[in-house]
Parts: C-alpha cells; structure tokens; sequence
C-alpha cells in the first residue's frame, strides 16, 4: 500500500519568536524554517513501514509556499519516493488553514489511493491538532490521534494514543488516517548522498486550482500579541527562606 | 444563541471540573445544553450545574471510549439546533470535535483560552509565544475550550434531564483497551498545587522525592517531556505544547530547564518556584522564587518543612 505523509513547514521548534509590530502576525521573515518536528516522525514511521514491506510508497505532500519544497526535499533525503507540493500561499505569513489543508488532502487521496495516511498530530506555528481529524471527517475513514506505537496487521492499524489518563488502545481499519506524538520513534538524519540523490527524485508542483478547492480563510486573524510578561523574581538563599515566602504569599 | 457543550466523560466517570470549567467560559453566550453521553454515566451532577438549561443523555458502549467515528456522528444529528458546539480541550474533544467541525464545513478553533464574543475568540499560538484574536465567519463555531483559565461553574438548581437515542455508530474502528494509571493524588489539570520533576530527578526511583513533596501538598505530579522519555514518570503527567496546560496557585519545578514547549504548559501558574543547580535555566526567567541548589537536597528539606 502507498503511505502519505502531510509535512508542513514551519519555524524551527528552537527559534524563539517574536510578533511584528503591526500585530498582523508571528515574524516569520528571516528566520530558520524547519519541517514540523511531529512531521518527520511521521515521516519516519512512514520509511519503517518500507522497510518492513508493508507500504510500497511514501509519498510526502506539502501545502503552502514554494519554499516548502526544503522540506519535501528533507522528506525525499530521509527515504520518501516521491512529493508534492501544493502552492496555496505566496506569502509565509499567510497559513493556510487545517479545514483547506484536509480538503486538498482529500483531493490527492482519490487520486493516489494510499491505505494509511500518517501526519504529525500538530503543527508547531498553530497549534492546532485538527488536520488529520478533519480529513479522516471528509474521507469517511477512521482515525487514530497521538500515536506512541502503530502496528500493521491484516487490514487494520493497531495504535496505542496517548490520552489524558494514559494510554488507549484502538484499531482502525485501514485505509486510515494516524496522527504521530513525540514518543513514536526517533526520526533519522538524511545522510549526505541520501541528500544527493533526493534532488534528483520526483517533485510534483500543483496548485489549489488544480483540485478545485477554495483555500480562502474561514477565520479572520484580529490580532497576534505576546503575552504579558511576567513580573521578574527573586532567586532565594535556602529553602527557610522559600517557605517563609510561600507562607506570606498564602500558597501553603 | 444556543450552545451544545459536550460533557468530559469516560465511561461512567464525568470530568466535572473540565466540564464546569468550560460551561462557566461559554456561559456568557447564552442557555447551554449538554450532552452527556457515556457508559452507565449518572447525567444528575451536570444537570445541577449553573447555566445549564437541559442535559442531554445517551449511553453507548464508543461514546464511553469516547471514539470519535461514532461519538462525532452522535454530535451532528443534534448539531442542527446550535449556534455554538464547544468542549473542554481534553485528549477526546481533541480527538473528535475537529472531526464534526469538518462534516459541517466549518473550521475548528481549538485551545480557546477567552471569548471576546459570540464569534470572536482568542487562543495561543507558537506553544504560548503569542495569542491570537480570530473572528470566525462559520454559520456554526466549533470551539475547545483550554480549561486552565475559567472557574468552575458553581452549582444551582437541577435542570432537566432528556434522554435521546444513540446513533446507528460506525465500525471503522474498535477500543481494544485502556491502559490507565490510577492516582489518589489530585487530577494535574485541576489541582491547586503541580509539583513537577524533569531530566534532573535523573530515574524513575528518584522520582519518589517528588511524589513526596506533592503528598504533602496534597499536589498533582507532573513532569517534562524528557521525564516522560526517559521513562521516570506516565505520559498523562507530561506538562506543556504537547502535554497538558496547568495554572495552579503554586507550581513547583524540581529539575526542569524550561524550555518554551515545557513553559506552554504551566507558565501561566499564580506563583512559580524553580529548583535547579544551573543558574542560567531559562526557568528562572518564569520563576517568582528560585532556589539555584541540588534538588535531592532541597526537594527533601522542603518536603520535612512543609509537613
Ligand atoms: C515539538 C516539541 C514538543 C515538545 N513538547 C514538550 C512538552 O509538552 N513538555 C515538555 O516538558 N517538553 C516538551 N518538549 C521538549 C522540550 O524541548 C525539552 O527538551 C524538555 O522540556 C526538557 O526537559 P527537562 O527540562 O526535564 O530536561 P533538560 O532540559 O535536560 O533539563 C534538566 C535540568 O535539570 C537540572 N538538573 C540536573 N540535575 C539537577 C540536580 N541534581 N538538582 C537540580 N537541578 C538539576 C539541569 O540543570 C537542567 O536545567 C517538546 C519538544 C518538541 C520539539
Ligand atoms: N500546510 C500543510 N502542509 C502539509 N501538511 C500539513 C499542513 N498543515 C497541516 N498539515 C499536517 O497536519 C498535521 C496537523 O496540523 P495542524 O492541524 O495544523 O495542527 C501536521 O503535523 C501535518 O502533518
């Protein structure tokens, strides 16, 4: 079966940011854009499926500006057979919305066929953790969010998510969509010839045109602020002195 | 206005405190229904909560696993009667209001942290780094609400209580089982005192000296995500972008560096102490006291000082 895998780009989970002064947005100009760190775990999990014989292709598929094509080629050098990328915005700061994202995904899944779609269970810049529910939604299919462990057998995808009270264990038949968390697996590094050679692997440049789909927002942004600072504290000579000021301040 | 609140349900158990947390946030928009659907569940606390106009209830086996194939498509066959479709922000509602928000074509605003009207909303971005004002143009919002921030609703007198049928349910997916640490201790995200280990507990037997510490306080544990790897401590204790938002009175962090994905979880706490040896840990940029010591010395002396 083909695997599909969603990457996005985004700031890099280590920059910290800032707001523009304007308050139209996060400030995304010069900084260090990175593939979306649940994204590349999904992308691993993707190539260990590969490896095991159970996907036949991973197909790595990208919205947004045509720089998003760094991380396709990321996904390519990591071990993806093929990408594509969709260009829906000229702009980084415009975001194209999980609602969009799932319409066009739905898109490229009539068209491929995959029998497992694994994305990352959130995108870093908006936080959103809806993508993968939504397109589960307009394809019909079921989903499994925040998976620590996914196992393939016969037909259906057995995953164990991480919940508010532990852990929950589902199974889903195939195809389906799974969301990666963090303690899935250790993504690898793209090794330098692997880096070579993904340059020269398929990258296919579609439009939101071309499927059909209106990308136009459905949430207008008023405004984007930091939030308030907190006041600076004292750093404190014993632990004496921390309970005293815990009992003045009444918090124990 | 009218406003379907899905009450926070496992099983039989109700998450009260989330479930009032997020009907005092959407309070304000007008008469609120909730949907109570679980497995053997007793609707009666939700129906005597203030603000509640009607509690509807239905039990099913899925909506007790709180699944979203089957728990999103119960949602819409009552959808059509409400402007606002809102849940505390859990790992379920998660899981399944994004879901609904797709099969009306609308887009889902999630990790609402306030509600400037009945369209406008604000919520975190960049894991905490910046909040966003979004006004949304759907016929219907579908809203979770990140609890940390809203008091309880308090209690009044009992509001009916409606019995409507399951729907027909989906055999997409299956529960196969849970695996769940059971606690006496407080419920992290609604517990007054947090007392949290990271990397520098250094194992999972070390981690005792936090557990003590909370006992004392009668605290919720939590923990960092490299706590959480390294194996010293269960994923539902996990504090942050990807983890769980708490905002007690008092949150205590015994060896964690602070970064911004651990600071999103719990940077908005009333007061904040910091334990480290390393002076120059971004936690102490949070911090209102901070202790620059070994934490297995003072960890331990507080625990002693505080009984
Ligand atoms: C996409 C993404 C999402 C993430 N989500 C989360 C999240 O939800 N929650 C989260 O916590 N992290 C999250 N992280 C990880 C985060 O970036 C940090 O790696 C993590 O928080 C570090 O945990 P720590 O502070 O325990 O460990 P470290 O950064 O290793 O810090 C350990 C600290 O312990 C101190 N120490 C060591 N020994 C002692 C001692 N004896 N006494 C006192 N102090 C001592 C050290 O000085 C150090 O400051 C995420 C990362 C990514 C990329
Ligand atoms: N613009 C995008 N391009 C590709 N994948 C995306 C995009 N937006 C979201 N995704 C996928 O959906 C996941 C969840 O994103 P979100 O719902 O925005 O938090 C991400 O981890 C990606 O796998």
């Amino acid at each position: 079966m083909k695997v599909l895998v969603p990457v996005k780009r985004v700031i890099d989970y280590n920059v910290k940011v800032k707001v523009k002064a304007d308050q139209s947005s996060v400030d995304l100009a010069n900084v260090k854009m990175s593939m979306n760190p649940f994204d590349e775990i999904a992308v691993e999990e993707a190539l260990r499926l590969k490896e095991k014989c159970i996907a036949t292709e991973v197909i790595a598929i990208s919205i947004g500006v045509k720089k998003s094509e760094d991380v396709l080629r990321q996904a390519l050098a990591m071990g993806a057979d093929r990408a594509i990328l969709i260009e829906a915005a000229n702009d980084v700061h415009m975001d194209i919305e999980p609602l969009s994202v799932a319409k066009l995904l739905a898109k490229v899944v009539q068209a491929e066929e995959p029998g497992l779609i694994l994305a990352g269970k959130q995108a870093i810049d908006n936080d959103m953790n809806a993508t993968g529910q939504m397109l589960a939604a307009l394809l019909g299919w079921g989903q499994a969010t925040s998976a620590s462990m996914l196992e393939i057998t016969n037909g259906s995808a057995q995953v164990t998510r991480e919940v508010d009270g532990g852990l929950q264990v589902v199974n889903v038949k195939l195809p389906a969509i799974v969301t990666c968390d963090l303690r899935l697996n250790e993504p690898r590094y793209a090794s330098l010839p692997n880096i070579m050679k993904a340059k020269r692997k398929p990258l296919q440049a579609m439009t939101p045109s071309d499927y059909g789909v209106d990308v136009a927002p459905r949430l207008v942004i008023n405004t984007t602020v930091e939030p308030p600072a907190r006041a600076a504290g004292e750093i404190l000579g014993s632990v004496d002195a921390l309970v005293s000021k815990l009992k003045e301040v009444g918090v124990v | 206005m009218s406003v379907l609140l899905i009450a926070e349900i496992s099983g039989a158990y109700i998450a009260l405190s989330a479930t009032a947390k997020a009907l005092s946030a959407v309070a304000p928009l007008g008469p609120v229904t909730i949907l109570a659907a679980g497995d053997g569940v007793d609707p009666a606390p939700l129906a005597a909560l203030d603000g509640v106009a009607k509690v509807l209830h239905v039990e099913g086996a899925d909506y007790g696993h709180q699944m979203p194939e089957s728990f999103s498509e119960l949602i819409l066959s009552i959808a059509p009667n409400f402007t606002h479709i809102v849940a505390p922000a859990t790992a379920a509602a998660k899981a399944i209001l994004p879901r609904v928000a797709a099969l009306l074509d609308v887009m889902v605003i999630t990790d609402v942290t306030k509600l400037e009207s009945a369209d406008t909303f604000e919520r975190p971005i960049y894991a905490g780094n910046a909040t966003q004002s979004v006004t949304s143009t759907d016929p219907i919002k579908v809203l979770t609400i990140r609890t940390a921030g809203f008091d309880d609703a308090p209690a009044a007198a009992a509001a009916p209580i409606e019995g409507v049928d399951p729907t027909t349910g989906s055999d997409l997916s299956n529960w196969v089982e849970d695996r769940v640490v059971k606690t006496d201790r407080p419920e992290l995200t609604s517990a007054g005192v947090v007392v949290s280990g990271g990397r520098g507990v250094g194992s999972e037997e070390n981690f005792a000296i936090i557990g003590a510490l909370a006992d004392t306080l009668n605290a919720a544990v939590g923990a960092s995500r490299a706590a959480v790897d390294s194996g010293y401590a269960p994923n539902d204790m996990q504090v942050g972008q990807t983890g769980k938002v708490v905002a007690p009175d008092l949150y205590i962090a015994c060896g964690v560096s602070g970064a911004i994905q651990h600071l999103a979880g719990m940077k908005d706490s009333k007061v904040i102490v910091a334990i480290n040896c390393d002076a120059e840990a971004p936690i102490f940029q949070v911090a209102d006291y901070g202790l620059v010591t070994d934490l297995f010395e003072a960890v331990p002396a507080l625990t002693e000082q505080l009984k």
